[in-house]
């Protein structure tokens, strides 16, 4: 047993409002710069739709993800280590910049700028590329929100397998949901796996991936290699780059950006111990749909003295393991299962999992013809198909969906009895296999979500592989040329910056 | 007069390529130390995948197989061929049809990323001037060393060959007079090697380290053990107290 210990996230999917704050807060801090402008390290997508990259989800098109070969070895979609090295020349999976979107501004100073005219000036848009007019904007960072386009365009929605989804084109069927997505911090992710310099790794004391931006040599695997598309390569500085789980903030106890800003409060941090020595085997299991499970059985009990004792042998901080024992990713995953991976069938055992979404009841005109189990409507009526959340969340399996979806209706039904009627209902939590007491604490983690239960982030222990005296004084970040003063008008190896004006003296 | 006897050819063939050299290794070595952060590949397939694929797999095939035929051909001791018993007209044959055959195929490719590299919009606004002008030199050369394979078919006998040989082979082993091994050759021969040596001047400081880099992937990449990395602050990965694995 090798434990060790990663910061893992749940996005309750029941409460996202698709409001886009996290988007934009992490824009702002992380990619609000050249080269990086059309990618979101976070994005809101709207589901049923194609989403951001177009038909990222279609792994026969982009080759992301993990394949099972016939030996029962795992090796990347896109070709094992040599044929990765024959594509270093040409990338056929890499996707292009316009399947993500040509990144745009627009002339804002036309505005107040424009001389008289008979109409109002407007702010056209310009390519953030050429710096060219743009005539029309073909696509954006958010296409096809609120089921924006026609129904066959966002019905090629790779969810949609084995469902028949003509009638969701209906007015009266129509069904969405919110998707926000941001790097996964796999446990086994194809990203590292793909990169021929080793640039990318994952941190052995958080798990969090990172791209080291001085080893990376821009051969773009990653990008290719990443199911989820979410390894960006910046065109302006030749190199990859990636959400980086805000790992400054995360290693002082707090939460990334877009969790600390989220309105919904949809989001969770905390700890998972992990068995290192399990990974392999559990994303090589045969069938995708045992991967779900395959990829719990990888993680510890961190009320287990075995593990207590194992994870202090490994070196994971008493605090840690405490962190691990209150997360609320175990609770959530662990205790209540109410929260998947995303798409495991990539086998990358995925570390954001997210809570999938009550619907309205279908056809709810109709009321009396709601199918329902006792006091709670049957899940099989919600307007979201079990089957399209299966896909995305379950690799198919319905069960596990059916059993988080019930819970859920159940802590409401459980709820509702207690504060309305006084009643405490155990039959209501013992027929979807949980008690009073553990409703009640589903229901102050994921309805109330204090921000002390949401975020159970303990700090970083550098004080144990570092001496902090030595740090004093020292330069902290810089591009790598050494402490220099910060102010750098290039180098003879080229790379052009531009320098921060500088005040001159005037009489 | 300091440059009375100033002798362009010493100063090419027997001094340039000691300059260029000299370049080369300290420029490598000091832009890996101090600017890790510019040593890329600079690729721009995201921006444009039109004409990179194709241009690009038939430019690097074929400039790989032109580089390591110059440096087998050229740096390849003369004893030894003649003690493998290889005739000096068969090895030219072999350069003329290997070298021609890839260098067609490298021309064909860096035309259409030259095309791509000057008339794309969105290539074009982003390329440096180093990475305009390596590829046009790159591009120039290899239509010159191409039009020397025409020269070369008139005298098949090897003799041109291993004069080059004898020229590279001196200047790597320090012997100061081998300048005059070239002083005859026809022009064009000569403005090929100018040229190569341009090129290796400029090599540190243009886009062209990708290709150290590149050589060596393919070791760091097949001998690293199984695919994933992990990376530890800690001194000793595992504690001194826990029992061997």
């Amino acid at each position: 047993m090798k434990v060790r210990a990663q910061i893992g996230m749940v996005l309750n999917l029941d409460k996202c409002i698709g409001c886009h704050t996290c988007s934009v807060t992490c824009k702002n801090v992380w990619t609000s710069r050249d080269g990086v402008e059309y990618a979101w390290f976070n994005n809101v997508e709207t589901k049923p739709g194609t989403g951001y990259p177009t038909d990222w989800e279609n792994q026969a098109r982009w080759n992301g993800g993990w394949v099972r070969t016939a030996a029962g070895k795992l090796q990347p979609k896109q070709g094992g280590k040599w044929r990765i090295l024959a594509n270093l020349f040409g990338n056929p999976s890499l996707p292009e910049i316009d399947d993500y979107y040509e990144p745009f501004d627009f002339d804002y100073d036309h505005l107040k700028s424009a001389p008289e005219m008979n109409a109002f000036p407007t702010a056209r848009p310009r390519s953030k590329i050429t710096g060219k007019r743009m005539e029309k904007i073909e696509k954006g960072p958010n296409w096809d929100e609120i089921l924006g386009g026609e129904f066959a365009k966002r019905s090629e929605d790779y969810n949609f397998e084995g469902i028949q989804k003509e009638i969701y084109g209906e007015y009266e069927n129509t069904f969405m949901m919110y998707l926000p997505r941001l790097c996964e911090h796999c446990l086994n992710p194809t990203c590292v796996a793909s990169c021929p310099s080793g640039a990318i790794y994952k941190r052995e004391e958080d798990g969090i991936v990172l791209i080291d931006q001085e080893k990376c040599r821009g051969w773009r695997m990653c990008v290719s290699g990443c199911p989820y598309k979410k390894v960006y390569y910046n065109w302006s500085t030749g190199k990859s780059e990636k959400c980086t789980l805000c790992y400054p903030r995360i290693e002082s106890g707090n939460p990334t950006v877009c969790s600390e800003t989220c309105v919904g409060r949809i989001r969770y941090l905390g700890v998972m111990l992990y068995d290192a020595d399990k990974i392999e085997e559990a994303a090589s299991v045969q069938n995708t749909t045992d991967l779900y499970d395959a990829q719990l059985g990888v993680f510890l009990d961190p009320h287990d003295p075995e593990v207590i004792a194992a994870a202090q042998a490994n070196g994971v901080p008493q605090d840690w393991i405490k962190g691990a024992q209150n997360s609320p990713i175990w609770k959530m995953a662990m205790d209540w299962k109410v929260a998947f991976p995303l798409h495991p069938e990539y086998r990358t055992l995925p570390m954001v999992w997210y809570i999938p979404p009550l619907s309205p009841i279908q056809n709810a005109a109709e009321a009396g013809k709601i199918g329902s189990d006792g006091d709670m409507p049957d899940v099989k009526n919600l307007r979201i198909p079990v089957k399209y959340l299966a896909n995305m969340l379950t690799a198919g399996d319905e069960a596990p969906v059916v059993t988080a979806l019930e819970r859920m209706l159940a802590m409401r039904s459980y709820m509702r009895a207690k504060t309305i009627e006084g009643v405490q209902d155990e039959a209501i939590a013992e027929r979807v296999g949980l008690s009073g007491r553990m409703i009640e604490d589903m229901y102050k983690i994921m309805a109330l979500a204090d921000y002390e239960d949401r975020f159970v982030i303990p700090t970083t222990h550098r004080e144990q592989v570092e001496e902090a005296y030595d740090l004093r004084g020292g330069c902290g970040f810089t591009d790598g040329n050494g402490c220099s003063s910060g102010i750098s008008k290039g180098s003879l190896f080229g790379g052009s910056k531009k320098p921060l004006k500088m005040p001159t003296e005037v009489m | 007069m300091l440059f009375a006897n100033f002798d362009i050819n010493y100063f090419i063939f027997g001094v340039m390529p000691y300059v260029a050299l000299t370049v080369l290794i300290v420029g490598c070595i000091a832009r890996y130390e101090r600017d890790p952060f510019t040593w890329k590949s600079s690729s721009s397939q995201l921006l444009r995948r039109k004409q990179l694929i194709w241009g690009s797999v038939l430019f690097h095939v074929g400039i790989l197989t032109v580089f390591f035929g110059h440096l087998i051909g050229l740096f390849t001791p003369l004893w030894l061929i003649d003690a493998l018993g290889v005739p000096h007209g068969l090895k030219q044959w072999a350069a003329v049809v290997i070298g021609g055959a890839a260098g067609i195929a490298a021309l064909i490719g860096a035309t259409m990323l030259l095309h791509r590299r000057l008339f794309d919009p969105r290539i074009r606004i982003h390329s440096s001037f180093a990475d305009i002008l390596i590829l046009g030199l790159i591009w120039l050369q290899l239509f010159v060393g191409l039009g020397t394979i025409i020269l070369t078919l008139e005298h098949m006998d090897g003799v041109e060959m291993v004069r080059f040989m004898t020229w590279s082979q001196s200047v790597v082993m320090l012997k100061l007079n081998a300048w005059a091994q070239v002083v005859d050759v026809h022009w064009l021969y000569k403005f090929h090697i100018l040229l190569g040596l341009i090129i290796v001047t400029l090599f540190p400081f243009t886009r062209l380290v990708h290709m150290i880099s590149g050589l060596a992937a393919p070791f760091r990449y097949v001998l690293r053990p199984g695919y994933q990395l992990v990376r530890s602050r800690r001194k000793q990965t595992r504690p001194a107290h826990e029992p061997a694995e």
